[in-house]
């Protein structure tokens, strides 16, 4: 059996503990992901699904319980470079170009120059945008601006990719696009993906497994395996199966609201 | 259609003209006195002539013409074979430019105030620019240090913003007796003090206002705190650091022209402001108080040109 790439025991999060404001955002979730895992993370708003996130992430230190990414501490895997992080908004440095976004972390990461060209030309190609290497990013349309960001997550080959609602701000037809897009990226690296959304289509379409949470204080009430077979394209939506698994989501997502109340 | 690159200057320029030309009609035909307004043909006078050589006859009264060379009017037109008597005001001038139209000879000479306004404005500027170049320099390190070691912050920003809403101007005289009142670094250092608080405080604020994602995402890649600073602070600072240096460079001049004023050489421009307007001689005063404009929209376009260079990139140049 293969190791986790993301084992989490028993975690809390409280903000503010101790004054008047004290919120619970995580309560006792336990979730073990295996690699090339395309997971989802779902709930209503507030109910700490980012937060989940940027626990794994090492952005957000959780108040009790262990965490362990690739067999090490969250920490640990944070300084070894282990995750690309994508925010719902693209994130782009406006004082760069294009090609000069994509290369942040590898400058960071001192990578020598022909190497740092030649996977930034890699990343392009991938997101299809070569021809926008020399464009500021004011230049570029929200989606288009969003594929730079994930270019940039994944030119150092981090073994996570942690996408915090990374198409919430698109219009429908360019986040079905970047949807296939996404999907064929993830079958090409086979990269772990950990993926918060509100969209019920698009968890069920991209994902191999859905996490349910309710409202605050944030808990996994279902953890749903998403058995659509791969490659997935458009037709995937008009599967009477995919309408059976967005059902199941809807209804969890329904029981997890009456809980939270 | 794009709009070729000077025709949006037509405009102003016809405008500026316009005014030019009403405040001459108006100050003429209300007969304004010129202690009160001069007109702009007689401030210009000080700083450059123009002296039309025609074919015509000398008259036969030539104390008006003498009157109009030793008056400072702005064009003055001279019978060619006038004798040299009547042209003593104008004989030593240095001349500019000469050109023939048909039988006429144009001379472009030097107004009688040219030199002393050019040599006091390019003493004063100095002492701006010194003391510009010394404050901003200084805001700029001051800023980069409290970014990098937030209690220095917090215990210099209230200090700041008061000292910045304060009449710093008023400490001239202060300055004037702690250097000495003819030596530059008395304005110098009116003005750099003037010029650090803006600087600094926009630095700060450029700094420290960046945005939660894109520190999230430094981090998420274990960044050093000197990437932060290199590749994230100071990059998100320059648009601030470059309204910080406008209001700075407008300040520098106001500094160094006030600070003159409470008493300097005689070659400064705020001296010689005040001296011709002590001796009523208000159209030289107006022109070097012109010059002195000229000057501080000068600085003004050479940060901004640089502006553009360094962040082409930004919003405002889109």
């Amino acid at each position: 059996m293969t190791n986790p790439v993301v084992a989490i025991e028993n975690v809390n999060k409280i903000f503010g503990e101790g004054t008047e404001n004290q919120v619970q955002a995580l309560k006792e979730i336990d979730l073990v992901i295996q690699p090339n895992e395309f997971i989802s993370f779902i709930g209503p708003s507030g109910c700490g699904k980012s937060t989940l996130l940027r626990v794994i992430g090492d952005l957000i230190t959780p108040t009790s319980g262990g965490i362990k990414v690739n067999s090490k501490s969250a920490h640990q895997a944070r300084l070894d470079r282990d995750y690309g992080m994508v925010f719902q908004a693209a994130t782009l440095y406006e004082w760069r170009t294009v090609a000069k976004n994509v290369q942040l972390p590898l400058e960071l990461m001192k990578y020598p120059k022909e190497k740092k060209e030649a996977r930034t030309r890699e990343m392009l190609t991938l997101v299809e945008l070569t021809d926008f290497h020399k464009h500021y990013p004011w230049q570029l349309s929200g989606g288009m601006q969003q594929r730079v960001a994930i270019a940039r997550a994944l030119a150092f080959e981090p073994s996570i990719l942690l996408m915090d609602e990374p198409f919430g701000a698109l219009d429908e037809m360019t986040r079905e696009r970047l949807n296939l897009e996404l999907l064929d990226i993830w079958q090409k690296t086979r990269i772990t993906v950990i993926f918060v959304t509100h969209s019920i289509t698009e968890a069920v379409f991209l994902s191999t497994r859905v996490v349910v949470m309710s409202a605050r204080p944030g808990r996994i009430i279902r953890d749903i395996k998403i058995d659509l077979p791969h490659p997935r394209n458009s037709d995937t939506r008009e599967n009477v199966r995919f309408f059976e698994l967005e059902t199941e989501v809807r209804e969890a997502l329904r029981e997890s609201e009456n809980q939270g109340v | 259609m794009r709009k070729n690159r000077y025709e949006k200057y037509i405009a102003p320029v016809v405008i500026l003209v316009i005014v030019l030309l009403l405040w001459e009609f108006l100050v003429a035909a209300l007969q304004i006195e010129e202690f009160l307004l001069p007109r702009p043909s007689a401030i210009l006078s000080n700083l450059g002539r123009v002296i039309v050589f025609t074919p015509n006859e000398i008259p036969e009264d030539t104390s008006e013409l003498a009157a109009q060379l030793k008056a400072n009017t702005l064009i003055v037109s001279v019978p060619q074979n006038a004798p040299t008597t009547i042209l003593k005001p104008i004989l030593s001038a240095t001349v500019l430019t000469q050109f023939s139209i048909g039988s006429n000879k144009i001379m472009l000479i030097q107004g009688q105030n040219f030199m002393p306004i050019v040599q006091a404005g390019w003493f004063t500027l100095k002492e701006a620019l010194g003391g510009f170049v010394v404050g901003s320099s200084l805001g700029i390190l001051i800023a980069l240090i409290t970014a990098r070691w937030t209690t220095t912050r917090e215990a210099l920003m209230p200090f700041a913003i008061a000292v910045n809403s304060m009449p710093i101007i008023a400490f001239a005289p202060i300055m004037n007796n702690w250097f000495g009142i003819d030596n530059p670094f008395s304005k110098m250092s009116i003005v750099a003090i003037m010029c650090f608080f803006p600087m600094m405080i926009n630095t700060v604020r450029g700094l420290t206002l960046v945005e939660p994602r894109s520190l999230e995402l430094m981090r998420s890649y274990a960044a050093s705190g000197f990437a932060i600073l290199f590749k994230l602070r100071i990059p998100n600072a320059l648009p601030f650091m470059f309204s910080g240096l406008k209001v700075a460079a407008a300040l520098s001049m106001i500094g160094a022209i006030v600070g003159e004023y409470f008493g300097g050489p005689r070659i400064a421009m705020g001296v010689f402001i005040t001296q011709e307007a002590a001796l009523f001689r208000f159209s030289s005063a107006w022109a070097a108080i012109i010059i002195a404009c000229i000057m501080g929209i000068g600085l003004y376009i050479i940060i901004i040109a640089v502006e553009r260079l360094v962040m082409p990139w930004h919003v405002s140049f889109r």
